[in-house]
């Protein structure tokens, strides 16, 4: 029962995540058609193997036909270039919709030289279609990468999907973990995101609009991160001065809060920022095409876990949470040690907004809205005590992955929005049976003794 | 493990004769109760019974069972091995409700009432619907059980805003509405002043007429010699035996706690007393109206006084753990400002607390971090811990104090009283404080834990430091003090000098005066 206890206590959680991911790859299993460059890569295979001069359509033109979306663009460039790189460029590429390939198709119908369609699986019925309407080219054959079985949670844009989802709650539950674990709560980081997000997209407007420079980006984003430090200072000296209970204090502040946001931006969204913002929420590094957003929060868990575990600012953080009279008795500056976490989780709350900006390449005062909810559910699921004194920032990052790979799977797998609010109030309710039923292990034991 | 029939509690109590209860029938036997927890013997095995009618002490050092074997009786453990009966038949109470049914009342340290509703409503909380009464009922029987009791408690008064020993009057006067023929009290007295302990010894030997069993566990031996008709010692997790007192002397008793016989039990090292280290002038705030005095380096100040003399402002005031309104304080001779603890301890001045859960350890983080708290800076650079340079030194703590842990990374709060204690002087003398105060050093440890605070005690006085000790505890103000300071009511109102000569008579004077 003891070594069990134990075992749940530290691992349970990435228990229930690894179990979760193994559901849902399960419940995901599925005819896979590739798309993007890795469709390429397959299909250029096939092409050169049947355009040769011994092949099926030997010394056939090939056009490649795609939609115009981010990832067929890719798809058609690649294919393009692989071609062109093997001696047999395609006659034609073709982006777009029915239209333009109807359009590309006639030239080849008039020619009566033998054509060869690539494409992507999911756009096949439509090449189909349209040749239809040729009669010379009612045979022309439509190649497709080849189709496998994989999970559709398991591919790689999917999880990089759920982690750049996350990554704007998991950075916020680091400060989040700070303060619960000091016994406060702060409601106000929702809010906190919605200002950042406004006065980033605010400041970068004045800084020029959508003409404004990558120093002006970080200028506006420090500034918004600097004003939201400022606001947790606030909630910091109302808790720490005036014994104002965080609760009340942070809610008081989540009102004030929004409402800044709203008459900054006169309640409307503000679209003047230049293209490159985007960078930073959706742009993805070129060795491994993780997110920088991901990588960001990958960085900040590594220094709050240091910080936490090994320096003593972070032992001060964990005896203030265990008991803040004890704390200040043997000499912690409790006040400054609350000042401290409320400012981090501030400004913390201040850079989730202006990721939050950039990945929706906007700002606005309905950012982050019941955010908090999800973050402090982050923190709980990952086994921090909300009574203070316990907890780990890995703990928050589990939890938060929890929470993202539940609402990602549902997703996946269909389960309607209404249905995902009961199934994610119960993770959490279970996460708080499994804390309490480690506590009663302690009491048990404490009664031992 | 020895048979049941040898142990000796089992057997006819031999000097049973000489006590008032001795024919009396018995409320209450335990039998061969073996329990174990997870990784703990806590009680190997235990017999003991209470007559009706009789005050039956439960004595024995922290850790040794007695609030185990208290738990079996209420049900709140469920023995591995062995019986308990009540009233000449087996039970088996599962919860405190069933233990009331059975007759069996129990008073822990920490008191069962709620504290916003009135004395009233939780005398009467937790009985049956068709059992309930109507207000004037209620309020009517709750007079007439607080004058059975011989207490004046407004019956409409709420439970927070009476004090402790009137709560504790009120969790007694339950337990005889409920008819309870066993009442179990564990350290009753321990939160109580010198008079509040006369009145409820009081009120226990009017009850011990009315045919109730009680069974008590105290640190105190002096009310165990003064109050109890019978005691039983627990060590090692094992009852020795139960001896009617008139038999018993208190070094006898105290050998069969300890298991090894105590040379003394202060054993006070007197020396020539120093320069003066702390000063105090003229220093004020809380119930502390003014203070002067000077404690010197290698002397034991006692500080005595009744609960609520000051004493304890007095010193929170020197560590700045609150704020003076006046005076000054020198250290060495030189004026020094403290704002905070955190000043205090940086400028050499440590305070162990009376209350060593609340306000001495942070029960939840483990023996080391306890240990570190106010000393990380000593294996620190930056900020960032060298944890193997934090846990060399703690260990090495361990070995020279003695303090029995599991190992570096227990919880503080599975220690015993004795081993917090020992924890805490392992901190201050890690930060090498100028000046330790002690409040109340050895409330709630057992007398061997006891024996060794004072050789710790007399060690620190030997490194020149200055001691400055309150205590509630007359014998030990006397027997380890050099000189001996009286507060009555915020001001020091009397100095003992010639403390080998001095009688607690003149002590309790100066308090009172």
């Amino acid at each position: 029962m003891n070594a069990f206890s134990r075992f749940l206590s530290q691992y349970g959680m990435l228990f229930v995540l690894l179990l979760l991911c193994v559901f849902f790859s399960l419940a995901t299993l599925r005819e896979q058609h590739p798309a993007g460059a890795g469709a390429a890569r397959a299909l250029e295979r096939q092409i050169v193997a049947a355009a040769a001069p011994d092949g099926a359509h030997a010394g056939a033109a090939v056009l490649i036909a795609a939609r115009a979306g981010e990832a067929d663009l890719r798809f058609a460039r690649e294919l393009a270039r692989r071609l062109a790189a093997r001696g047999r460029p395609a006659a034609a590429v073709v982006t777009g919709d029915p239209a333009a390939l109807r359009e590309a198709l006639e030239s080849f119908a008039g020619a009566g030289r033998d054509l060869l369609v690539a494409t992507l699986e999911t756009d096949a019925p439509i090449v189909r279609g349209v040749l239809a309407s040729f009669p010379a080219l009612t045979a022309t054959p439509i190649l497709t990468p080849p189709a496998h079985r994989w999970p559709t949670f398991l591919l790689a844009d999917n999880l990089r999907n759920v982690a750049n989802q996350i990554a704007v709650i998991a950075i916020l539950a680091i400060g989040m973990t700070m303060v619960i674990v000091t016994g406060g709560i702060d409601l106000s980081v929702g809010s906190l995101i919605a200002l950042a997000a406004v006065v980033t997209a605010g400041l970068i407007g004045h800084l020029g609009g959508e003409a404004a420079t990558a120093g002006g980006m970080l200028l506006a984003g420090a500034a918004a991160i600097g004003i939201c430090a400022l606001i947790g200072s606030f909630s910091g000296l109302m808790i720490t001065r005036f014994a104002v209970p965080p609760f009340i204090a942070t809610l008081g502040m989540m009102q004030v809060t929004s409402g800044i946001a709203y008459i900054l931006s006169q309640g409307k969204p503000i679209y003047r920022v230049p293209d490159g913002l985007v960078t930073l929420g959706r742009g993805t590094e070129p060795l491994l095409g993780l997110p920088y957003a991901v990588l960001m929060m990958a960085g900040l868990y590594l220094v709050a876990h240091l910080l936490m575990s090994r320096t003593t600012l972070g032992r001060y953080v964990y005896a203030v949470g265990g008991n803040a009279e004890a704390a200040r008795l043997a000499g912690v500056r409790v006040r400054a040690v609350q000042m401290f976490v409320y400012v981090t989780c501030a400004a913390l709350a201040g850079l989730g907004g202006v990721v939050m900006a950039s990945q929706l390449k906007s700002g606005a005062p309905t950012y982050g809205l019941m955010y908090e909810l999800y973050v402090i559910a982050a923190v709980v699921v990952g086994g921090t005590s909300l009574s203070g004194g316990e907890g780990r920032i890995l703990g928050t990052l589990i939890g938060a992955f929890i929470i993202a790979v539940i609402q990602n799977g549902m997703n996946l797998t269909n389960v309607e929005s209404y249905t995902q609010k009961v199934v994610l109030g119960l993770v959490i309710l279970g996460a708080v049976l499994l804390d309490r039923m480690k506590h009663r292990g302690l009491g048990r034991r404490r009664a031992a003794h | 493990m020895p048979a049941p029939g040898k142990d000796p509690a089992t057997l006819p109590d031999p000097g049973g004769a000489g006590t008032r209860a001795a024919e009396a029938p018995l409320v209450l036997r335990v039998t061969g109760v073996a329990k174990a927890f997870p990784g703990v013997q806590a009680i190997r095995t235990a017999s003991l019974e209470v007559r009706r009618g009789e005050i039956h002490a439960l004595v024995g050092e922290n850790g040794a069972g007695k609030s185990t074997l208290i738990k079996v009786v209420t049900g709140a453990h469920r023995p591995d091995r062995g019986t308990v009966e009540l009233n000449g038949r087996p039970v088996r109470i599962s919860d405190p409700r069933d233990a009331l049914h059975a007759g069996v009342a129990a008073i822990y340290q920490e008191f069962d009432l709620i504290p916003a509703l009135s004395a009233r409503e939780n005398l009467f909380l937790g009985r049956e619907p068709r059992h309930r009464l109507d207000v004037r009922e209620e309020r009517r029987r709750a007079r007439e059980v607080f004058d059975r009791l011989g207490i004046a408690i407004d019956p409409e008064a709420l439970v927070r805003d009476l004090p402790v020993a009137h709560q504790q009057l009120v969790e007694i006067a339950r337990a005889l509405l409920a008819d309870a023929r066993l009442l179990i009290m564990d350290e009753p007295t321990a939160a109580l002043t010198p008079r509040e302990v006369e009145t409820l010894f009081g009120i226990l030997a009017d009850l011990r007429r009315r045919e109730i069993g009680i069974l008590f566990i105290s640190h105190r031996l002096d009310e165990v010699f003064h109050h109890a008709d019978r005691v039983t010692v627990m060590r090692d997790g094992a009852t020795l035996g139960t001896w009617p007192l008139p038999e018993l002397t208190r070094e006898a008793l105290i050998e069969k706690m300890v298991g090894r016989p105590l040379e003394a039990e202060f054993p006070k090292v007197r020396a020539a007393a120093g320069v003066a280290r702390l000063t105090v002038r003229g220093l004020r705030g809380g119930r502390v109206r003014e203070a002067t005095f000077a404690a010197r380096a290698g002397e034991v100040l006692g500080i005595a006084g009744l609960v609520g003399a000051g004493r304890t402002d007095l010193v929170r005031l020197i560590f700045g753990a609150d704020r003076p309104e006046g005076g000054t304080v020198l250290l060495d001779g030189q004026p020094v400002t403290i704002r905070s603890p955190w000043d205090a301890i940086r400028r050499g001045i440590c305070l162990l607390t009376e209350d060593r859960a609340n306000q001495g350890l942070v029960l939840g983080l483990s023996a080391r971090e306890n240990f570190a708290l106010p000393n990380l800076g000593h294996w620190s650079r930056v900020g960032w811990i060298a944890e193997g340079r934090e846990r060399a030194a703690f260990l090495h703590y361990v070995e020279s104090l003695n303090i029995r842990v599991a190992g570096p990374e227990q919880a503080a709060r599975h220690l015993s009283g004795g081993n917090q204690q020992k924890l805490l002087v392992a901190r201050w003398l890690e930060s090498d404080s100028r000046v330790v105060i002690f409040d109340e050093p050895t409330r709630g440890i057992d007398v061997g834990a006891k024996y060794e605070m004072y050789l710790l005690i007399n060690d620190l006085a030997a490194r020149g430091k200055a001691i400055v000790m309150i205590s509630s505890e007359l014998p030990e103000i006397l027997g380890m003090s050099d000189r001996v300071l009286v507060m009555h009511q915020g001001r020091i109102t009397g100095e003992i000098t010639d403390v080998a000569g001095a009688t607690q008579e003149q002590v309790l004077e100066l308090a009172v005066r």
